[in-house]
């Protein structure tokens, strides 16, 4: 036992064992139960949350008529950890991207996060689908998402549907719901109905291994949750007759909005010069978009309800109904007309003198209504004239100008309708009738769009009341489901007398010898209208027209505006008829006058 | 003949059981590592865990021709066995085949043998057989110079067939030598090595020299101030800095690539998650999201699908840490530091000198595979490819360390026969 004299030594290896066993357990416990990293980091590893996208609803139109609906696409996602690339070659040419492109695109999904999936080519079509997918398994990292892409059976209404994009950062803080590489409506009835077509996001659990195959679903799918397809839209849009427009407006600067005065639905409402809505959808958007932006003409712009114009004639109406209503005039009350020689707003139009209200509006007589004006601001029951245009101003309110209508398209605009505020600031606080004489007949800082205008003739139509124009009848399938303002009747305070007054003169602008749009009469109902030609000082005048029909009871209310076009009656009236006539009786009975439109145009520049 | 006739009478059964449990968690785990849908018997001898339960029959067939051999055979024949395995060392390097870089596979059929993990035993043999010759002694130059000859042959040998993992075992012999009475100043030294290297990893050259300077100046002030005192600073001041300017050098000239990333890796240095650092990230989630009661036998995600590299060989603990949390690695340690005791206290019972220093060679070898196994998993040291003893996959480790564990049992049961 000589060699064991060291055997003290035994306690101190004993100690150094013990003493790394214990740092094992230690260590082990931090690592399995304090820090729970670790387990989050494996879920990210085996678990592929699948984004299960709802079906974006569809939209149709009065008639129940599709006018929006998805197609299959593809979505590319990578999620940069996992992502292995042998050959980048190879598969930029499996993908049909160049080299920069991959690169910018790897970059991208990399910032944003390397552990969580982002898009890296979206919206691939079905047919590279089924041949990108037999090579995916080469590149650990990358898996397929089903998307859908909007769609139009008919390219029309643009404006009016708007378009569909990929969320940006501002959409996503504002709303968490969003990830990178969603979609949101970016424009028209997708942006404003968003969260009633966007559907409910659903998520599926997959396991997948290290090389990216798919293992089946987590636990057989108890976690997973299914997509809610999002609402469907249904539209008091007639598609035939918004295409009709559209077609009718072609070459044409301007917009067509037509009512259902009855309901406030719109028709139709049409912004030209237009463009194609499948122009903005998928992989092109990007490009296409920002040459619809840069175009001379505006294409994007949607002149229904962001374009503002001077109502010129198709004002008077509504200075006679105010004047009739105060008593500043009554339906006898006549004025004289030198014709061009009066002062201090000459008449355009030569007929017999002197005129009472009636006759006026059909002959569009301005020194009528420039009487008629000053009856108002002068009128003692009104309380000087300050007072009386501040009584004017807010009965132009109650008509729907100056304001928005709140409707349910995005950047619609409030028009002009100048105060007494405004005009003290102007002039000083010292001015008259006189001084704002352009409001008389429709001219100076009045602006309207042609939604007001057309809802102007809705308003005259319906005697007095109406609901604020929109899009839409129905959200989903169950019934009132509209926001509560489209359905609330609104009345201007007048009188409905003074109205039927004013609608039998607009009566005569077709069915009278001297109306102003007498050719434009249609054999099967009775239309009502009033013609405008406006002062442009940009260049020549805009052609208006406002109109409803029957004039029984009115069923459609239109408004036309024709930028640079002249006389109203030359161009835009035309178009309410025919218009007024598809609508209400289905076919066209005046080719001549349809073939008229659709090969002329007017020119811009010559008197 | 009397001798073998109640061999299992006399043998140390708790560590028999503890050997078994072993193998049979291991052989579990395997399973579990590689589960796959389309095998799913556990007998499967196309799968891993068919393959590992042949080698568990295999290594107990061994174990008992091991049991039923003269336990004078071991002493008589080290030396033989020893130079027996040196020459299949020098022909796996003209004849082996290449596994993943090392080239130390013996392949026969489709069946591979690493004469390294026989090494180990056979280094142990015959510096046991050398130690009981009564003429040594730790004290004597000559028996500490032989005692490294016979350990550093072997490890030599294996560092050339680029298997560092295996080579760094040898130094495990060290703690035998240690117990046989060799001074502990080496090893206190070598732990100081290795701290220096580790912090001139981390800061520059010059910083370390001049912490070093700081150190012993302060150490004036504790020590007699005379001048053979002085001299000994110096000296050790200017050993220190050579050192240290040493260390880059062998770390940038003599390191492999490889070897040089895990060990930044492991010293934080370098992050690389894809590369070297993957594996243990990966090891690190595996264990971690066990959690403290684990997720359940196959329930394990992160293994089974082979986010883990290796994992039924040298990962085989993320397994068990993946899948019986921390309750199953907790008890898998207790099951090694009982086996270690055992050892030891059976390793001091020994009469004869050999047996004790072939009981403290295997305690050593066991010990050193476990330490650097579980820690590489676990992020304590850099990533070294050596087994956990009885557990990871593979036959030539099994048999190896199953001889070695039988070949003590035995000598253990014949303690009272010896003179």
């Amino acid at each position: 036992m000589e060699g064991n004299k060291f055997n003290e030594r035994r306690q101190i290896i004993t100690l150094v064992i013990l003493v790394i066993g214990g740092i094992f357990v230690v260590r082990l416990f931090f690592l399995q139960v304090i820090n729970q990293s670790y387990k989050l980091s494996s879920q990210n590893n085996v678990l592929r949350f699948v984004t299960q996208y709802p079906a974006r609803g569809t939209i149709f139109d009065r008639n129940g008529e599709l006018m929006v609906y998805n197609e299959a696409a593809y979505d590319l996602l990578v999620v940069p950890r996992q992502a292995v690339i042998d050959d980048t070659l190879a598969f930029c040419k499996l993908l049909k991207i160049d080299l920069p492109s991959f690169r910018t695109r790897f970059e991208s999904a990399r910032k944003y996060s390397r552990y969580r999936p982002s898009v890296f080519l979206e919206q691939i079509s079905k047919e590279d689908y089924g041949y990108i997918i037999e090579k995916l398994y080469h590149y650990p990292g990358f898996f397929f998402q089903a998307r859908t892409l909007r769609k139009y059976p008919r390219p029309i209404a643009a404006h009016v549907l708007g378009d569909v994009g990929e969320v940006n950062n501002a959409d996503m803080e504002r709303d968490a719901v969003y990830k990178m590489g969603d979609y949101i409506g970016k424009s028209g009835l997708e942006k404003f109905y968003e969260k009633d077509l966007r559907g409910k996001k659903g998520m599926k659990i997959m396991m997948v291994d290290v090389h990216n195959r798919e293992k089946g679903s987590y636990r057989d799918g108890i976690y997973d949750t299914l997509p809610v397809t999002g609402k469907n839209i249904y539209l008091g849009m007639d598609a035939r007759l918004q295409e009709y427009g559209e077609r009718l407006m072609v070459n044409k600067t301007g917009s067509v909005v037509a009512i259902d005065p009855a309901t406030g639905e719109i028709l139709a409402l049409i912004s030209s010069p237009n463009y194609d809505p499948n122009l903005l959808v998928g992989r092109s958007r990007g490009k296409n978009f920002n040459e619809l932006l840069n175009a001379p003409q505006k294409p994007l712009i949607n002149r229904a309800i962001s374009g503002t114009y001077s109502p010129g004639s198709t004002f008077k109406m509504l200075n006679a109904l105010v004047a009739l209503e105060t008593g500043s005039i009554d339906e006898n009350t006549r004025f004289s007309c030198q014709g061009k020689s009066s002062t201090p707003i000459k008449c355009t139009h030569s007929h017999v003198t002197p005129l009472a209200v009636h006759q006026a509006i059909e002959q569009s007589c301005n020194p009528f209504f420039w009487n008629t004006f000053r009856n108002i601001l002068i009128n003692p029951s009104l309380k000087g004239q300050k007072n009386a245009l501040e009584y004017w101003h807010q009965k132009m309110l109650d008509f729907g100008l100056g304001h928005r209508f709140k409707t349910d398209i995005p950047f619609e605009v409030a028009g002009n309708i100048p105060s007494r505020d405004y005009y003290d600031k102007v002039y000083n606080g010292s001015w008259n009738a006189m001084t704002v004489r352009s409001l008389s007949i429709g001219q100076g800082e009045i602006l309207l769009t042609p939604l007001q205008l057309a809802n102007l003739a809705a308003i005259i139509g319906n005697e007095g009341t109406y609901y604020p124009p929109h899009m839409t009848r129905k959200i989903g399938e169950e019934n009132d489901t509209l926001p509560a303002r489209f359905t609330q009747k609104l009345s201007t305070g007048i009188d409905a007398r003074h109205f039927r007054l004013v609608k039998s003169a607009m009566l005569d602008v077709f069915e009278g010898g001297g109306g102003t749009a007498r050719r434009f009469k249609v054999a099967d109902f009775r239309a009502a209208g009033k013609t405008g030609t406006v002062q442009n000082p940009h260049g020549k005048d805009h052609s208006l027209f406002m109109a409803f029909a029957p004039y029984e009871q009115p069923k459609i209310a239109i408004a036309v505006v024709i930028e640079n076009a002249g006389f109203g009656s030359t161009w835009a009236a035309p178009v309410a008829s025919l218009m007024m006539e598809l609508y209400l009786t289905g076919e066209i009975k005046r080719p001549e006058m349809e073939k008229f439109l659709l090969e002329n145009y007017p020119d811009p520049v010559a008197p | 003949m009397r001798e073998n006739q109640n061999i299992l009478s006399r043998i140390e059964l708790p560590v028999l059981f503890l050997y078994l449990a072993l193998t049979l968690i291991g052989w579990l785990s395997i399973y579990a590592a590689v589960f796959n849908e389309d095998h799913t018997s556990i007998f499967d001898i196309t799968q891993r865990y068919g393959k590992q339960l042949l080698w568990i029959g295999l290594a107990l067939v061994l174990g008992l021709i091991v049991l039923l051999t003269d336990s004078r055979f071991f002493n008589g024949f080290a030396f033989f066995i020893y130079f027996a395995t040196l020459l299949m060392l020098v022909a796996v390097l003209v004849f082996g085949s290449t596994v993943s870089g090392s080239k130390s596979w013996f392949q026969i059929g489709g069946f591979g043998l690493q004469p390294a993990e026989f090494a180990k035993f056979s280094t142990g043999l015959a510096l046991a057989a050398f130690l009981n010759r009564l003429e040594t002694d730790m004290h004597q130059t000559r028996t500490k110079i032989i005692s490294i000859i016979i350990i550093a042959l072997p490890a030599i040998l294996t560092l050339m067939q680029y298997d560092t993992g295996s080579a760094l075992v040898f130094s495990a012999f060290v703690l035998v030598l240690y117990r046989e009475g060799l001074s502990a100043i080496p090893l206190v030294l070598g732990l100081i090595a290795i701290v220096l290297f580790i912090v001139t990893l981390y800061f520059t050259p010059l910083y370390v020299i001049m912490g070093i300077a700081l150190l012993l100046a302060g150490a004036l002030f504790f020590i007699k101030r005379n001048l053979p005192n002085i001299i000994r600073l110096i000296a050790l001041f200017a050993v220190a800095s050579m050192f240290i300017v040493s260390v880059g050098y062998v770390f940038n000239n003599i390191l492999e690539p490889h070897q040089r990333t895990r060990i930044n890796v492991l010293l934080g240095l370098d992050e690389d998650l894809r590369g070297a650092g993957y594996n243990v990230h990966q090891s690190k989630i595996a264990i971690g999201s066990g959690g403290f009661s684990g997720k359940g036998f196959l329930q394990g995600t992160q293994t089974k699908f082979n986010f883990v590299p290796e994992q039924s060989t040298d990962f085989i603990f993320c397994t068990v840490g993946e899948e019986w949390g921390f309750i199953g690695t907790s008890i898998l340690i207790g099951l090694y530091l009982m086996l270690f005791l055992r050892l030891i206290r059976m390793a001091e019972r020994q009469r004869s000198t050999f047996s004790r220093v072939y009981g403290y060679s295997v305690i050593a070898v066991l010990f050193f595979h476990f330490t650097i196994n579980i820690a590489m998993t676990i992020g304590l040291a850099p990533v070294i490819g050596i087994p956990l003893p009885f557990v990871s996959y593979g036959g030539s480790s099994l048999w190896a360390f199953t001889i070695m564990l039988f070949v003590f049992l035995k000598l253990d049961a014949n303690r009272l026969n010896v003179l």
